[in-house]
């Protein structure tokens, strides 16, 4: 299965840079990466992948509910995530686990969600405007938009300064593309050009269901039926993702409506660990997207680009260390007090669940057993 | 004091809301230019501008939507449903993210969205036009879902809505919408999550909310010339509920009839009457009865004054719990 021919791709497979006419815009918003961003973008991904795996080992151990890895979507995640801007709000879906630490987010917090401790996990105000991850396929596209709406109500985008303007990008997967409220999320969007990049990361399985039964069209090509700019991509390569990804955010933050982006890339490992891909997916096509993984041909960018064997090392050292601590710290969350259950249902004082949060915690307390004479 | 419809008094409720706080927005299907299809907005969208008060696409699921992520940017959206029928493609946004939202932040989001909804029978109107969903939504933790009975609590009850920092789903009574009332533009009846005695009386409860309340008064009147002393509850809130108010009068009286227009099946009289025969018991003379839509789909409209609770029916429960 060769990558689509549309896909927009600088960073090749083997990690040298591609060129073209129709890529130098492009290349010449990633040429003012620095070198400190272009080492954000590796040991991100590499970090990352690290704990994501390690996560997926303690879900095994029994220490989670459930895992949703992120392994093989690297790319796209942290390219496009450092091509937001600070005041950016960003709705992902909930394996967006690289852009989640690049807005603040620890992988701790993310596991309080898989291990039952919260169906949250953060305050968005406090985390790089990160909202919370969205279990329903594609609900996030709305609010999204309606936060975009909003931006638009507040004079908030398209006074020309890029560094205030504000807009709104929401990810969302392949299986997300049949669902309703993506489609009404660019209706409304296109309807009062909403400042927001809609971002696809067509990781080409939602579960076992592969996305041909979703679309036999190039999933970007719905969006210029709603009339939004859209482009592909190839989402393996970090450098595209972060200028196609830049250049979209700046003209939706500009007053030029919403802008429609998909990232071609592979979800290297089960949809969640309840899942077996071995019954529906072939190693031919597990080979194919090896080939193509980010991490490796980005390490091979960077190391022709003079970064040193040190800072490889370097960042090997770091993941060992992060993942040590994460799990260290995964194992000492504790289970909240029942309490929990009837906090923050509503905002306002609700007498009927203040009866019940009493008489549990009356019905809780008469089995615990009185302490003796010390 | 003044008199006005009930449509008039939640226009100028509205009116009055959003000239208190510019981050009242409106919006829905037709309500700007149009007024919505039974003018409840008219005039809003001149007053106020067409970035607060706008129609949207024909998308239920975009309006709810759409007015969550402009609550979590700091607006108080209230959107008009333009039929109790045609909830339903929202229904996946209402309960589970608005409904949820706040939960699933641990406080650290307010959700302060009012969904209007004109529902009920009584019009004479097409399938899906007629409609009581309330029960769907009573039963869905993290919203609230009031029904006002009169113009006066109208204007009030909508304004309380729009000022709660949780969602509302809020019920209009369309059947009521061109019944005039005295509405008291200085005081409210009560705070719109409490049930009020709006006829005090010895022998029986009735207990309704929404387009119920005046059929439960006309019913109070028949009864009382039969020698039956009726009580009239109107719930105003149908989550929560206010329990103090219902199992006193309960307690008071010792027999209850809730009457409502949905299929009684899991409805919310089925909530009340389980819930007083837990709490007043042993001062029950009688079970609880209710007297609700059949349990089959709203029928059509020649047939809906068979299906809904009527004066003749309600009687004819106050007649069996008298026999106890």
């Amino acid at each position: 299965m060769p990558l689509s021919p549309d896909a927009l791709q600088l960073l090749r497979p083997d990690g040298s840079i591609a060129t073209g006419d129709h890529l130098q815009a492009y290349q010449a918003i990633a040429d003012t990466l620095s070198d400190d961003q272009l080492q954000l973008m590796y040991r991100t991904m590499v970090v990352t992948r690290a704990l994501d795996l390690e996560a997926g080992t303690l879900q095994r151990q029994g220490q989670m509910a459930l895992w949703v890895p992120s392994v093989g979507q690297e790319a796209c995640q942290v390219g496009s995530a450092l091509a937001t801007r600070a005041q950016d709000t960003i709705f992902p879906a909930y394996r967006e686990h690289s852009i989640a630490r690049l807005r603040g987010v620890s992988m701790l917090q993310i596991v309080k969600l898989m291990r039952g401790l919260t169906h949250g996990g953060w305050d968005p105000k406090e985390h790089g405007n990160f909202h919370l991850y969205t279990l329903v396929l594609s609900a996030q596209t709305l609010h999204a938009t309606g936060y975009a709406m909003g931006i638009g109500f507040d004079g908030a985008a398209g006074s020309g300064d890029l560094d205030k303007d504000e807009a709104t990008i929401v990810y969302f997967g392949d299986g997300s593309t049949s669902e309703g409220d993506t489609h009404e999320s660019m209706v409304f969007a296109q309807s009062y050009q909403a400042p927001i990049v809609f971002f696809l990361q067509n990781n080409h399985w939602a579960i076992s269901t592969p996305v041909r039964v979703q679309s036999r069209t190039p999933l970007y090509l719905r969006a210029t039926g709603y009339g939004i700019p859209s482009v592909q991509i190839d989402g393996n390569d970090p450098l595209i993702s972060y200028a196609v990804t830049k250049h979209n955010m700046d003209r939706a933050r500009s007053g030029h409506g919403p802008q429609f982006i998909e990232a071609l890339t592979y979800r290297m490992g089960a949809h969640t660990t309840s899942d077996d891909p071995t019954k529906y997916r072939d190693e031919e096509e597990l080979q194919f997207w090896a080939e193509r993984d980010p991490i490796g041909r980005f390490r091979v960018f960077l190391g022709n680009r003079g970064h040193s064997e040190e800072f490889f090392d370097e960042v090997d050292e770091q993941a060992r260390d992060e993942v040590s601590d994460f799990r260290r710290d995964v194992l000492a969350l504790l289970a909240p007090p029942s309490s929990k259950i009837f906090e923050h249902v509503y905002s306002s004082p609700h007498k009927n669940l203040e009866e019940q949060a009493a008489w549990l915690a009356e019905f809780e307390d008469s089995f615990i057993p009185k302490e003796g004479p010390t | 004091m003044s008199t006005m419809t009930m449509a008039k008094a939640l226009n100028e409720g509205l009116r009055a809301a959003m000239a208190a706080d510019d981050k009242v927005l409106m919006f829905g299907e037709e309500v700007g230019q149009l007024g919505g299809v039974f003018r409840i907005t008219e005039g809003l969208q001149r007053e106020f501008g067409p970035t607060r008060v706008y129609d949207t696409p024909l998308a239920e699921s975009g309006i709810v939507g759409t007015a969550i992520g402009l609550a979590m940017r700091g607006y108080r959206p209230v959107c008009e449903i333009q039929f109790d029928g045609f909830v339903f493609p929202a229904f996946d946004q209402i309960t589970t993210q608005l409904a949820k939202l706040t939960y699933r932040h641990e406080g650290a989001l307010s959700m302060p969205v009012v969904i209007r909804i004109p529902y009920g029978g009584h019009i004479g109107a097409v399938e899906h036009h007629q409609e009581s969903p309330e029960a769907y939504f009573a039963h869905t933790p993290g919203l609230r879902v009031v029904s006002p009975a009169t113009a006066h609590d109208a204007y009030w009850m909508i304004q309380d809505s729009i000022s709660s920092p949780d969602p509302v789903i809020f019920l209009e009574p369309k059947s009521r919408y061109w019944q005039k009332g005295e509405v008291d533009t200085a005081a409210r009846q009560a705070p719109m999550e409490r049930a009020v005695v709006v006829r005090e009386g010895n022998d029986v409860t009735l207990i309704g909310h929404g387009a119920m309340v005046s059929m439960l008064l006309q019913v109070a009147e028949i009864a009382e010339e039969e020698g039956t002393s009726v009580e009239v509850i109107d719930l105003r809130s149908v989550s929560p509920i206010d329990w103090d108010t219902l199992v006193a009068s309960a307690q008071s009286t010792g027999r209850v009839v809730v009457a409502q227009e949905a299929p009684g099946n899991a409805s919310v009289g089925s909530e009340i009457a389980a819930t007083l025969a837990e709490r007043a018991f042993y001062t029950l003379e009688a079970p609880v009865v209710r007297v609700s839509g059949f349990d089959t789909p709203f029928p059509p409209a020649q047939l809906e004054s068979s299906y809904l609770p009527s004066v003749d029916r309600i009687l004819d429960a106050i007649d069996r719990v008298m026999a106890y």
